[in-house]
């Protein structure tokens, strides 16, 4: 219990810090970094306290995906010179303690239902997917995601493949003098403008490039 | 103290959930550490969720953590493309200067 609390501590200290450093942090790619220090410390919290299959995907698709389209973004992008810039200037510095107060006014009222929080009875026995001691986390995730919530896994599908067309319309460009193979063009060729029949003129020729 | 429950992950899901808010709120620099706050939040939703799921021994908190993430993945990558293409035609992602809207 002793070696839960230490490693609790450690990972989430270690997740707050990054979380600070990714909103702090002037320049652009180190908040990347940041954010991938933050997932993969909270994705081996996840390991710890038994959702082993969710720490994994989210070390996959955090640190593997996302964090690599940021770094992308960030480098496709000239964010070095905006880096100068620290959270304030003389237009808009009144955001900022609206933005402390508002932000310190939710985290106190997390805090509160935490604290006064008591679980209505019934909810302390779910009869409906218990989790099992027997089977592992990712087996038994599997039997209830694609039995009892298929139609909802079907739509999280449909919503990935919504986001992939949506992306690639959005930043694709068509661009002017660049020579592309057409097959469109090449198959629709037909022999009336590809060859032309001429009569040659004797001791005359003809050109045929004009 | 050495007893880890559920309000330990409870407070840890707040603390960054607000330090997501407080990145929304205080940035000047550029969009794409606002939707990086985005996913803070969003992974602090993930931290309830999954701490309810084993303190509560109900596995439906772990399948709907799968569903978020991958909404999470989607807007990143939306987000991502828009930003590009502001970047494209307006030339700068600086968050004083994108005022087009007048808002």
């Amino acid at each position: 219990m002793i070696a839960h609390a230490v490693f609790f501590y450690v990972f989430s200290i270690i997740a707050v810090i990054s979380a600070i450093m990714v909103t702090v942090s002037k320049n652009t790619v180190h908040s990347v970094f940041f954010l991938i220090l933050d997932f993969i410390s909270i994705s081996c919290l996840f390991i710890m306290i038994g959702a082993e299959f969710l720490g994994m995907i989210m070390l996959i698709v955090y640190v593997g995906a996302v964090a690599v389209l940021f770094l992308f973004v960030v480098m496709m992008l000239n964010v070095a010179q905006q880096k100068n810039q620290w959270f304030y200037s003389e237009a808009t510095s009144g955001h900022i303690p609206i933005g402390l107060i508002i932000s310190t006014i939710i985290f106190f009222e997390l805090i509160i239902v935490v604290g006064g929080w008591k679980y209505k009875p019934e909810l302390l026995n779910p009869n409906t997917t218990k989790i099992s001691n027997e089977i592992s986390n990712t087996h038994s995730l599997g039997q209830v995601l694609y039995t009892d919530y298929i139609h909802v896994f079907q739509i999280s599908g449909m919503i990935l493949l919504i986001a992939m067309i949506g992306a690639i319309v959005l930043t694709f460009r068509q661009r002017e003098g660049v020579k592309t193979q057409s097959y469109l063009k090449q198959i629709s060729r037909e022999r009336s403008e590809g060859i032309e029949v001429l009569e040659v003129p004797s001791n005359k020729g003809v050109k045929i490039d004009d | 103290m050495t007893e880890i429950g559920l309000g330990h992950y409870l407070t840890l899901g707040a603390v960054i959930f607000s330090i997501g808010v407080i990145g929304i709120f205080l940035n000047r620099k550029n969009i794409i550490v606002i939707l990086m706050s985005i996913e803070l939040i969003l992974l602090a939703v993930n931290i309830n969720l999954v701490s309810f799921s084993i303190y509560l021994n109900d596995l439906t908190g772990q399948v709907f953590t799968l569903f978020i993430l991958t909404v999470a993945a989607a807007e990143a990558a939306i987000g991502l493309a828009i930003i590009v293409v502001y970047y494209r035609n307006a030339g700068t992602i600086r968050v004083e200067e994108i005022d087009k809207l007048k808002g």
